[in-house]
């Protein structure tokens, strides 16, 4: 599953990620990685059932960690399924289905926010 | 032989006989009947699209206010129109962009807004005379309240279009969307089997005065668009129909990231099939219509072909490019022009739609011209410095201090031992390196990604380079990536001293 791992300034010093994967010994696959001095933001892949343990491990050193359920979310008003966000996405998360609608995978979204500078409707917002 | 009139096929619109197909559709019925069949059998053809179409706009007109204005400038919702005729007429441009929210909001959304019935702020000045006393006006509208919202695009339906991709190592943000680097995406627009000029290209039917489907409602061709340009299958058409009976399912603003704003219109165009020859044109398949993929790395009027297309090619989702599958993106919605191609298809069947005579047929030859241009462009290459310095990149950081010291030349090119550029060392390098007690040679501490530009490109997109990126200077290079000399902004100042 996706996972949004966030680190709020004060903890922005400390090696919150590593610690946590060498504690609990579990692989995270980091997709997106927004850091300053100020505040980190990750998306990263991780395994279903180990979820619990790594949100454990990162919160107790200060993180906050969510599960992205919809990383993206589409407009359907505005949405007039030309297709532009299908070309830009690295995930291959739109695509045309046989009538020429386009089809959402939300799933495989790793939030890089490519789809919506592409979307000319806007369309298109970045999910919680 | 078969030959037939609008008039007969209008007469079997009034008595419901009338064989309406989609362009779509023709295809195959072509395929199984035959030209000659297919001419027998269907009336008409109805093609759609469905796409940004930056060369609309509306002309408004707003009644006289108590006491009456000459309006001189106006702004709907800050959007700015064009109001030099007469006194409460004005045309909003959908590209023209908003003054106090940027290219989020312009014309085209202004017409969105007035279809969906919002209200609108409207502020306009005047200079006042005996006629017209008033000076300034600030109202609110809605589409109810003016006389005329005629939506009148300039240039639009282009027959086909150039598809889009980057070379370049950066993201570039233009009217063809996003493109990502090194050939990452290719973008494209155009309703290819249903394009409505592609199904009568030779203008056989679609004239002056033609009644087609605009935005919801019903409209009229009322000439060749601007830009028409048919000797290299570039037609474009004139349209005009009625804002007030529109509907915005077919009618939508949009704004491109970095470009600014379009107005997405839908329309279609019915081709009454007269003949075997309209019959066999109204078949033409994605795989029949060619365009070229453009690099839109090169930010010049001529962009270099990378390679030719066809339609099909581009609705499959990939292109090959150098032998790799790059992903194609339509800027425009196929599944909108088909929606298009089929309601006009039932206006026609339930009699709601005619099939108009045009008055006068359109030019199917001729060419755009570029821009008159009589002041030259300056090149990289007239205002460059020929004199540069360069140094080998297994020389030390003292070698450098001592060149930049010696040439007072604020930048040293590092080259290879064969000559071509690898990186680029300025004062500012060695100071950091200096500061940092790091005295390795000079490949360690240069600037590895060099921006650089070609001897040939105008200095305006030189300029444009330096400021993005907020360097100084670039290396003028050949295309061996031999460097040719250096441009800084000094010579960019220099030039403008020139000029003014």
């Amino acid at each position: 599953m996706k996972i949004k791992i966030s680190i709020p300034t004060e903890r922005i010093q400390n090696p919150i990620i590593s610690e946590s994967i060498i504690e609990t010994g579990i692989l995270i696959n980091i997709m997106v990685a927004n850091i300053d001095s100020t505040y980190g933001e990750l998306i990263a892949d991780v395994s279903d059932i180990r979820f619990d343990r790594i949100k454990r491990a990162l919160e107790s050193r200060g993180a906050i960690v969510s599960i992205l359920d919809r990383p993206i979310h589409r407009d359907e008003e505005e949405c007039v399924e030309c297709g532009a966000c299908i070309s830009v996405c690295p995930m291959n998360v739109y695509a045309f289905d046989e009538l020429w609608n386009v089809h959402v995978d939300e799933k495989k979204c790793i939030q890089c926010g490519l789809c919506i500078k592409m979307c000319p409707h806007a369309a298109l917002k970045l999910g919680e | 032989m078969v030959k037939k009139s609008i008039h007969e096929i209008n007469r079997k619109i009034e008595d419901g006989s009338v064989n309406v197909v989609t362009a779509e559709e023709m295809v195959a019925i072509v395929e199984d009947l035959g030209v000659e069949g297919a001419a027998k059998e269907v009336d008409v053809v109805t093609t759609g699209t469905f796409g940004a179409m930056c060369s609309s706009g509306v002309m408004l007109n707003l009644g006289h206010s108590e006491p009456p204005i000459k309006i001189q400038k106006v702004w709907f919702n800050n959007v700015e129109a064009y109001s030099g005729v007469a006194a409460v007429d004005a045309y909003l441009g959908a590209a023209q962009i908003s003054d106090t929210r940027g290219i989020q909001y312009g014309g085209a959304h202004v017409i969105e807004d007035l279809l969906r019935g919002k209200e609108i702020n409207v502020h306009a000045t005047s200079y006042g005379t005996d006629c017209y006393p008033r000076k300034v006006l600030d109202t609110t509208i809605t589409l109810e309240d003016l006389n005329e919202a005629i939506l009148l695009n300039p240039r639009n339906a282009y027959q086909k279009y150039a598809a889009a991709i980057n070379s370049s190592k950066r993201i570039l943000n233009t009217y063809m969307g996003e493109l990502l680097p090194n050939f990452g995406n290719v973008t494209y627009s155009g309703a290819g089997v249903l394009s409505p000029l592609s199904n009568d290209p030779d203008y056989e039917t679609i004239g002056m005065g033609t009644r087609i489907f605009m935005g919801g409602a019903q409209g009229y061709v009322i000439g060749t668009g601007t830009q028409h340009s048919p000797s290299n299958g570039f037609g474009t058409l004139m349209i005009k129909g009625n804002l007030k009976e529109m509907n915005p399912d077919y009618l939508r603003a949009a704004s491109f990231t970095g470009y600014g704003t379009t107005l997405y219109v839908g329309m279609g165009i019915p081709i009454p099939i007269l003949n075997e020859r309209l019959a066999a044109t109204t078949a033409v398949r994605d795989e029949d219509i060619t365009t070229n993929i453009l690099d839109y790395a090169v930010g010049s009027r001529d962009k270099p072909v990378v390679r030719k297309v066809n339609y099909a090619e581009l609705r499959s989702g990939h292109v090959q490019i150098e032998e790799k599958d790059v992903p194609t993106s339509s800027l425009s919605s196929f599944k909108k022009a088909r929606q298009i191609a089929s309601e006009l298809k039932q206006w026609i069947n339930h009699g709601e739609f005619f099939i108009s005579v045009p008055v006068e047929r359109l030019p199917c030859e001729g060419l755009a011209k570029p821009m008159k241009e009589t002041q030259a462009v300056p090149l990289v290459k007239d205002v460059m410095s020929e004199f540069i310095v360069t140094i080998k990149r297994n020389q030390t950081v003292q070698d450098a201090a001592k060149k930049i010291w010696e040439n007072s030349f604020n930048h040293l090119a590092v080259i290879s031992d064969t000559g071509e550029l690898v990186g680029i060392l300025t004062a500012w390098d060695i100071s950091k390196a200096v500061a940092a007690n790091c005295f390795d040679s000079v490949e360690s501490v240069m600037t590895k990604r060099v921006l650089t530009c070609a001897p040939n490109e105008p200095v305006d997109l030189a300029a444009r380079r330096l400021d993005r990126y907020g360097v100084s200077a670039m290396p003028v290079i050949d295309t061996h990536n031999r460097v040719l000399g250096i441009i800084t902004s000094d010579n960019i100042s220099k030039l403008l001293a020139r000029r003014y």
